[in-house]
């Protein structure tokens, strides 16, 4: 009988996690993720130290560490990274600066956003990458260059994304703050703002990953520092260790940028769900 | 004395991709005295709401026109405070913030805001919740907080849209009581939006009975039952036939609408 009952219980418990949309605990989720890092070691110790793949295709777990050691000890890797850093919060700050208000005044005034929505549509499509050549021509190989791209990459989406949240704001909020005796310009900054600020946030994060992404692009082509400028001399000598190493502190980079995001999100908007 | 004067409103809304319109409000016409308590019954798409909203000028009239204590309405104001059918408080201000968002719009010093805050909060028996969420309360405690932060800004009149509308029979009794004790310190003009007949006479001093879409005044029914009221009352003779006399009006309407 009890037997029964146990078994019964169990199964109820493993079914919760078939539920759609049911949380986890936090400990299983954090099982669960470092569960799926430790697979994906074993299966790359595998493929290298099992002897199925070649040493001069990719390192191994071992020598990747080995070599990291190596950059961050002798070559100076740390200050790649810090330039790095430097480049992706320069480029991001600057377009965020110039996207949010404008995205903001897009979805509030539909004259605006009649202005501007064409182009900046068309220049979303634009490769931030395609325009390298052309930045290095006008700005040079320096960090004007650098910020360019991930300026150019990251403006146009600000843009677009902070006026659709905007412009979503919900209508019904909208005219309760009329009849509040709210005016047009307060209707904006009492309304429209504070209703889409945890939106525009969670935009903010998404773009900043992106912004990774251009950065080193910019630097693969024409740098002579930074983490991707790293990854091109590695390459030069064939060593995977190194670029893996590399590849991984983007990663790592981008994890706790994005931690850190997300935890200053949570005590900025503690209202709202996101 | 007059406050609201409604002169031949009516409404159409335009069809949407070729769909015909749809006439929502054949003209109305009718007037509302200084802190009168007038109900607006009637079946469900009616034209009910959409009324309350050309009064609060959040919708423009087809024909005809409103106004409000004799100033022609051309749009929303703090002179017509409005309780909306759904939740509207804002999700990121607390209690407090919502009740306080007209009065920091009228530019109020932070003083005599939270003086104000706090007589309306003990009003509607919200003390302790100050500093909630909106997310964080019921839906009769949301809809306390938005007559509340409606009654702050001292508004001449008071729209409300089936504000206890989602709420069970017992917690919508026991608002229908609290909103009648503030009227009767405020002795505001208010315009009560239900299509609940005990609703209609327990808080009115005139019920204002509507057809069936298109929507016009079938029957205006003063109830002349005793102030203060309460709950006792929805059992005296005198509430029962009101209440038997207005089934009858709704009845036909709500037939016909079938
Ligand atoms: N924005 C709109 N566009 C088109 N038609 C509308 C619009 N708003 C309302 N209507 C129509 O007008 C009629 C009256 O709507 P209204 O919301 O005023 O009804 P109501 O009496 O408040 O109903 P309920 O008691 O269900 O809230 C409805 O038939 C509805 O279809
Ligand atoms: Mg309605």
């Amino acid at each position: 009988m009890s037997q029964v009952l146990r078994s019964d219980a169990h199964r109820r418990r493993a079914g919760r996690y078939l539920r759609p949309l049911r949380p986890v605990p936090a400990a299983a989720r954090i099982a669960l993720g470092l569960l799926f890092f430790a697979l994906f070691i074993a299966g790359w110790s595998l493929a290298t130290f099992g002897g199925f793949v070649k040493p001069i295709f990719l390192a191994d777990p071992a020598r990747m560490v080995a070599e990291g050691w190596v950059l961050l000890t002798e070559y100076g890797f740390l200050n790649d990274i810090g330039i790095t850093i430097w480049r992706v919060f320069g480029g991001f700050v600057l377009a965020t600066i110039i996207a949010v208000p404008l995205g903001i005044a897009m979805g509030a005034w539909k004259a605006v956003e009649a202005f501007f929505e064409p182009f900046v549509s068309f220049a979303r499509y634009l490769p931030a990458s395609a325009f390298i050549p052309l930045l290095i021509l006008w700005a040079g190989i320096g960090e004007t260059q650098k910020l360019l791209v991930i300026f150019i990459g990251a403006v146009f989406q600000i843009i677009l994304m902070v006026a659709v949240t905007v412009g979503q704001t919900r209508k019904d909020l909208v005219e309760a703050a009329y009849t509040l005796g709210a005016t047009d310009l307060g209707i904006v900054r009492r309304v429209l703002i504070p209703a889409s600020a945890p939106q525009i946030a969670e935009t903010l994060r998404l773009v900043l990953g992106w912004a990774w992404t251009y950065v080193i692009v910019a630097e693969l082509i024409g740098s002579s520092s930074g983490i991707g400028h790293m990854i091109v001399d590695s390459q030069a000598l064939l060593n995977t260790g190194q670029i893996i190493f590399g590849i991984i502190v983007i990663g790592l980079i981008g994890l706790i940028s994005d931690f850190l995001f997300k935890a200053v999100n949570r005590r900025l908007f503690p209202w709202s769900g996101i | 004395m007059t406050v609201v004067v409604v002169d031949g409103v009516s409404k159409t809304f335009p069809g949407f991709r070729g769909a015909s319109s749809t006439l929502a409000l054949t003209p109305i016409t009718t007037t509302v005295a200084e802190n009168d308590f007038v109900t607006i019954l009637g079946p469900s798409g009616c034209g009910k709401s959409t009324l309350l909203r050309i009064i609060a000028g959040l919708d423009e009239p087809s024909t005809g026109d409103v106004t409000v204590a004799g100033q022609p309405v051309h749009g929303p104001g703090s002179d017509r405070g409005m309780v909306f059918q759904a939740y509207t408080l804002f999700p990121w201000l607390t209690v407090a913030g919502n009740i306080a968002f007209g009065l920091r719009e009228k530019g109020l010093a932070k003083q005599e805001r939270d003086h104000i805050v706090a007589h309306y909060i003990d009003k509607v028996g919200l003390r302790g919740f100050e500093s909630h969420w909106p997310k964080q309360l019921s839906g009769g405690m949301q809809q306390r907080v938005a007559i509340a932060r409606a009654l702050a800004n001292d508004p001449k009149i008071l729209l409300l849209d089936e504000p206890f509308g989602a709420l069970d029979h017992q917690t919508r009794g026991l608002m229908q009581e609290l909103l009648l004790q503030i009227w009767e310190d405020d002795r505001k003009t208010v315009l009560f939006v239900t299509h609940d007949i005990e609703e209609a006479i327990f808080l009115g001093s005139r019920c204002v009975v509507m057809s069936a879409r298109p929507g016009r005044i079938k029957a205006d029914v003063s109830i002349d039952l005793a102030r203060p009221r309460d709950y006792h009352v929805k059992v005296a003779p005198d509430f029962l036939d009101l209440k038997m006399r207005l089934t009858e009006e709704i009845r036909e309407e709500a037939l016909s609408s079938v």
